[in-house]
C-alpha cells in the first residue's frame, strides 16, 4: 500500500505569513502589471472580427497576411499563428471606434476574406473560423460575465451559511475572491487571451476552490467537535494535514487531466487548461493559507459561541478585548508524529 | 436506502439500461437537397448525441432589427414575425437539425450545423424577400419635377463635386477604407457648377454616340439642357419613368436623392427605385433608376408559390411564381386595366430586370427574370419568396462561423486528449489504491455511461469545452472516491475491522462530498446562466458528470464493495 502524507502534521498555519509574502508577490505585480498593459480580451468582449484561416496551397506567412490586410484595408489587425505555421488568426477589434455600429464587425470580417482573396487567390486558403460580434453583444457578455461570478459569490455565501454557518461562507468566499484575483494575475502574466472560455475556466476555478475549501472546512467541522480542548488554529492545521493526502491525490489527477487537455486539445482550450490548471493550485493554496485564517479572524472579531480560538485567551486576560492567537505548539504537535 | 446487494444491483441494472436506451443510435431525419435540386428527406442513423456547431462545423447568427434606416413599429410583434419566416425559410434550406429561437425580447439566434457556404446562409436569412409590382411613371410627373429640384439643390448649395467632397470627408472620418466609389468620385471630382453644364454636355453626347437605347431616347432627352446639379447626371432610359445614371455617379446620385428638401419635391405618390443589377450601353455601365407609382399594383403576400427556372429562350435563371386565387384576381383586374404599361418587379427595394410592357392581363402566373444570376441564386431567391417577406429589416449582430475541417480537427483532439486525461487518472487511482482502487475505476466505467446516457436523455450539445468538462468532472468523480478511501483507511488504522471502517468511511465522506458537489453544480449552474452555446455544453457536462458521479462514487462503489466483503466474509486486509 502506499500512502503519501500519511499522519503528516506540517505547521500550514504556523507558516501563514510566508503565504502571505508569496500571494502578495503574484498579487500585486500583476494587478500592477494590468493596470499599465490592457488585458488581451477576446473579440466577443471588445466586439469585432475574426477570422481564422488555413492555407491549402500557396504559402502564407504573417507577414504576407499583414501585407494584404494593409492593401485591403484593414490596417492594425491582430495576427497570430494558429497551431502551425499555415493556420492563422486574424483579430481586428472595434474597440475605441467611436462609430463602430453593430454592422461592422460583419463589414470588417468581409473585408479581410476579400483582401486575402485578393492577395492569396480563393482557392489559396480556407477560411476554417469566422467570429464577428457587434459591441453591443459584446458589452453584454461583458457584463454578463462580471455578473455571473458575483452572483457565484453569493450562491455560494447562502450554501455555506446554510450548511455550515455564516463565517466559513464568508471565509470560503473571499478565499475565491483571492483565487479569482490570482488567477487573473495569472492569466496577465501568461498574457492568455480572456474569452468566454476562460472566463468559464476562472468560475470553474470557484468552483473547484470551493470544493477543496469545503472538504477542509468540513473536517474543521468534525475536529470542532471531537476535539474540544484545541483551539481554532490547531483544529485548522490539524484538519489541513488530515485531509493532505486527499488533496495531493486528487489534486494530481485534476493536473494529469488538465496537463492531458493542455498538450493534447489543441490551441481552442489552451487557455482554458493553462487557467485551470493554475486554479487547481491556487485553490489549494487558499483554502488553507486565506479560508483559513480569515475563518480565524472572523472568529477573533465576531467570536461565535463556540469561539474556541479566543475563549482561552479571553479567560486568561479576564477581559474580552484580546485579539492576539497564541503560536500553535508546533514542537508539541510534532512529537507525536508516527513514523509512516 | 437499499440495503440488500440484489436490490442495489438491481437499481444499477436500471440505471444502466435507461442509459444506454438513451444512448442508442436512432433514425435521424433531415430535409436535404438532392442533386437535382428538390429537397427531399434522408435518414441516417447515428449515436444519439447532438455535436456543437464547434464539433460539426456550422454557423451561428444572432440577428436584430435594423433600426438605423428609421424605427420599426410593433418591435415584438415584428421580431415573433421574423422569427416564423426566419424558421420556414431554414427548415426550407436542408439542414440537419436547424435551431432558431429568439433570446431575450428583440433577438433572434440561427444555428445551423454542417454547412458549407455561410455567406449563402446569412442571405437566407438576412433578405427582406419584400416582393412589390409597382407601374413606372408613365405620366413622366418626375421628369416634370426635376426643374424644380435643381433649383432646390442650388439653392442649397449643392453641387455634384460638393456631395463628392463631403462623401470623401465622411469616409475618411468613419476611418474606413476608401471603397473603389469613393475613389471615383475623389478622382472624377469636378469644379463647381459653372462648368458642371458643359461637362454633363460632353458625357451626354458621348453616351449618344454610345448608345443605341439612348439615341432612340435623344428626342425625349431633355434633361442635359436643362442646369443643376441633378438632371445633368440622369440620362432617359427606354422608357417612361426609366432613368440611368453612368455607374461611377451612382453614389452621388444616391446622395442627392436622399436629402430631404428633394424628397418633399418628389411629385405625390412617385418613388425612386434603384435597378438592381447595371445596363452597359456600349463601353460604359449604367445604373438604371426608376421613377415608380408608389402604391403597388400586388405585393408579395399573395404570393403562394415560387420555383427557379431557367428560361430556355434566353438562357437564364428565372423565378416563376403562382398567386393565390384572390391574389390572381386582384392581378388580373389591376394588369387588364393597364394594358401597354411598364410594370416593374421590386424586389427589397430594388428593381428586378428591365421592366416588362404589359401585353395582355396577367393572371396568378408570372415569372421573375434575374439577369446573369446564376440557378442556384434563383433557388435561393424562390426558397425566400415562398417562406414570405421579413416584417423589418435585420441585421447581425452576432457570427460564428467553424469550418467543418476545424470541427473534425476538434473532435479528434478534444476526444484523444480527453482519453488520455482519463488513462492518466485511472493509472493513478489504481496503482495508488489497488484493488479498492480498481473498484472505484469499475465504477467509473458506469459513470462514463451514465453521464453520456444523461446527456443523450436531456438532448443537450456536445461541445469542445464540453469534453474538457467531462475530462474534469471524471476528477470530480474520483474525488469522492479519495475521499472515501482516504476515510476508510483512517478508520482502518483506529483499529477498526474492515467491514466497519467501510462502513464509516462511506458514511463520514458524504457531508464534504454532498457539500462540495453542491459548490461545484451551483458554479456550474450559473455558468450555464451566463455562457453561450460552448460554455453552455462545459456547464452541462460538468453538472452531468457530478450528478452521475454522486451515483457512482457513492452507491455503485459502495455496492462493489458489499460484494467484495460478501464473498470473502474473513478478509483480513483490504487493499486500498
Amino acid at each position: 500500500m502506499i500512502r503519501l502524507f500519511a499522519h503528516a502534521n506540517y505547521d500550514f498555519i504556523g507558516l501563514r505569513k510566508w503565504a502571505y509574502g508569496v500571494t502578495g508577490a503574484i498579487l500585486i505585480p500583476g494587478l500592477i502589471l494590468m493596470a499599465l498593459r490592457d488585458v488581451n480580451y477576446s473579440i466577443e468582449f471588445t466586439g469585432g472580427a475574426l477570422v481564422q484561416v488555413r492555407a491549402t496551397g500557396t504559402t502564407m506567412d504573417a507577414g504576407g497576411v499583414r501585407a494584404a490586410l494593409d492593401r485591403g484595408g484593414v490596417p492594425g489587425a491582430e495576427i497570430t499563428e494558429f497551431g502551425g505555421s499555415t493556420e492563422f488568426v486574424i483579430r481586428a477589434r472595434l474597440e475605441g471606434q467611436v462609430s463602430a455600429t453593430e454592422q461592422a464587425a460583419q463589414e470588417t470580417a468581409t473585408r479581410v476574406r476579400a483582401a486575402l482573396t485578393d492577395a492569396f487567390g480563393a482557392g489559396g486558403f480556407e477560411v476554417t473560423r469566422v467570429e464577428a460580434v457587434g459591441p453591443k453583444v459584446g458589452g453584454e457578455l461583458r457584463q454578463r460575465a462580471l455578473l455571473a461570478i458575483l452572483a457565484s459569490f453569493v450562491v455560494v455565501l447562502v450554501y455555506l451559511a446554510y450548511r455550515f454557518e455564516w463565517r466559513f461562507g464568508l471565509a470560503s468566499v473571499l478565499a475565491t475572491a483571492h483565487d479569482i484575483l490570482a488567477t487573473i494575475a495569472f492569466i496577465v502574466y501568461m498574457d492568455l487571451e480572456v474569452s468566454l472560455l476562460v472566463v468559464s475556466a476562472i468560475l470553474t476555478v470557484v468552483g473547484y476552490s470551493l470544493n477543496d475549501t469545503i472538504v477542509i472546512f468540513d473536517r474543521t467541522r468534525e475536529n470542532l467537535h471531537k476535539y474540544k480542548r484545541e483551539d481554532l488554529a490547531e483544529i485548522l492545521n490539524r484538519s489541513v494535514n488530515e485531509t493532505l493526502p486527499r488533496t495531493i491525490i486528487t489534486n494530481t489527477t485534476s493536473l494529469a487531466a488538465l496537463v492531458a487537455l493542455l498538450v493534447l486539445a489543441g490551441a481552442v482550450l489552451r487557455p482554458f487548461a493553462w487557467v485551470m490548471a493554475f486554479g487547481v493550485f491556487t485553490g489549494t493554496f487558499s483554502s488553507v493559507y486565506i479560508a483559513a485564517p480569515v475563518l480565524m479572524w472572523i472568529e477573533r472579531k465576531w467570536p461565535g459561541k463556540d469561539a474556541r480560538g479566543v475563549k482561552a485567551r479571553v479567560v486568561a486576560a479576564g477581559h474580552g478585548t484580546s485579539t492576539t492567537l497564541p503560536p500553535p505548539e508546533a514542537g508539541a504537535e510534532r512529537s507525536r508524529v508516527p513514523s509512516a | 436506502m437499499l440495503d440488500s446487494i440484489r436490490s442495489r444491483l438491481i437499481a444499477i441494472a436500471i440505471l444502466v439500461a435507461l442509459s444506454v436506451w438513451a444512448l442508442w443510435p436512432r433514425q435521424v431525419t433531415t430535409r436535404v437537397r438532392g442533386p437535382d435540386g428538390r429537397m427531399r428527406d434522408s435518414t441516417v442513423r447515428q449515436l444519439n448525441i447532438k455535436r456543437g456547431l464547434d464539433l460539426q462545423g456550422g454557423i451561428h447568427l444572432a440577428l436584430e432589427l435594423d433600426e438605423s434606416r428609421g424605427q420599426v413599429p410593433n418591435r415584438s410583434d415584428a421580431i415573433d414575425r421574423a422569427l416564423k419566416v426566419i424558421r420556414t425559410r431554414i427548415d426550407e434550406f436542408g439542414v440537419a437539425e436547424p435551431l432558431v429561437q429568439k433570446q431575450g425580447a428583440s433577438r433572434i439566434v440561427v444555428e445551423v450545423a454542417g454547412i458549407t457556404d455561410p455567406a449563402r446562409a446569412k442571405e437566407i436569412v438576412q433578405r427582406s424577400a419584400f416582393l412589390e409590382f409597382q407601374m413606372t411613371d408613365k405620366e413622366n410627373l418626375f421628369r416634370q419635377a426635376l426643374p424644380g429640384m435643381d433649383r432646390a439643390l442650388a439653392a442649397a448649395g449643392v453641387s455634384e463635386a460638393s456631395v463628392g467632397r463631403q462623401m470623401a470627408d465622411s469616409a475618411a472620418r468613419a476611418a474606413a477604407a476608401p471603397s473603389s466609389a469613393v475613389e471615383d468620385i475623389l478622382s472624377g471630382a469636378r469644379p463647381p457648377v459653372a462648368d458642371t453644364g458643359k461637362a454633363a454636355r460632353h458625357d451626354t453626347t458621348r453616351a449618344r454616340r454610345d448608345s443605341a437605347a439612348a439615341r432612340r431616347d435623344t428626342a425625349r432627352d431633355t434633361s442635359a439642357l436643362l442646369g443643376g446639379p441633378l438632371s445633368p447626371l440622369l440620362f432617359s432610359g427606354s422608357m417612361a419613368g426609366q432613368y440611368l445614371v453612368a455607374e461611377e455617379k451612382v453614389p452621388i446620385v444616391q446622395a442627392m436623392v436622399e436629402r430631404a428638401e428633394l424628397q418633399r419635391l418628389l411629385p405625390r405618390g412617385i418613388v425612386l427605385r434603384w435597378g438592381a443589377e447595371p445596363l452597359s450601353r456600349g463601353a460604359r455601365a449604367f445604373r438604371p433608376v426608376y421613377a415608380l407609382q408608389e402604391r403597388p399594383i400586388i405585393t408579395g403576400e399573395y404570393l403562394i408559390d415560387a420555383k427557379a427556372r431557367i428560361d430556355p429562350l434566353m438562357n437564364q435563371a428565372i423565378v416563376v411564381f403562382q398567386l393565390s386565387r384572390r391574389g390572381g384576381r386582384i392581378f388580373e383586374r389591376e394588369t387588364g386595366k393597364r394594358v401597354g404599361d411598364y410594370m416593374a418587379i421590386v424586389l427589397d427595394g430594388q428593381v428586378q430586370s428591365q421592366p416588362p410592357v404589359l401585353r395582355s392581363q396577367i393572371g396568378a402566373n408570372g415569372q421573375i427574370e434575374l439577369g446573369n444570376a446564376s440557378l442556384r441564386d434563383a433557388e435561393d431567391l424562390a426558397l425566400v419568396l415562398r417562406a414570405g417577406a421579413l416584417p423589418a429589416p435585420l441585421q447581425i449582430v452576432e457570427e460564428r462561423t467553424i469550418g467543418p475541417s476545424l470541427g473534425a480537427d476538434s473532435i479528434r483532439k478534444g476526444v484523444l486528449a480527453g482519453a488520455v486525461g482519463v488513462a492518466l487518472v485511472i493509472l493513478i487511482v489504481i496503482g495508488y489504491y489497488r484493488l479498492s482502487g480498481a473498484l472505484a475505476v469499475a465504477a467509473l466505467g458506469l459513470y462514463v455511461l451514465f453521464t453520456l446516457g444523461g446527456l443523450a436523455a436531456l438532448g443537450a450539445t456536445l461541445t469542445l469545452p464540453g469534453i474538457a468538462g467531462f475530462a474534469l468532472s471524471i476528477t470530480i468523480a474520483v474525488d469522492a472516491n479519495v475521499l472515501i478511501f482516504e476515510r476508510i483507511r483512517e478508520e482502518l488504522e483506529v483499529g477498526k475491522s474492515i467491514r466497519l471502517a467501510v462502513d464509516a468511511g462511506f458514511k463520514m465522506a458524504m457531508n464534504a462530498i454532498v457539500d462540495s458537489n453542491v459548490a461545484m453544480v451551483l458554479t456550474a449552474a450559473l455558468l450555464f446562466q451566463f455562457g453561450t452555446g460552448p460554455v453552455k455544453g462545459f456547464a452541462v457536462m460538468l453538472i452531468l458528470g457530478v450528478a452521475a458521479s454522486m451515483v457512482t462514487a457513492i452507491f455503485v462503489t459502495r455496492t462493489l464493495f458489499m460484494m467484495l466483503l460478501a464473498r470473502r466474509q474473513q478478509l483480513q486486509t483490504l487493499s486500498i
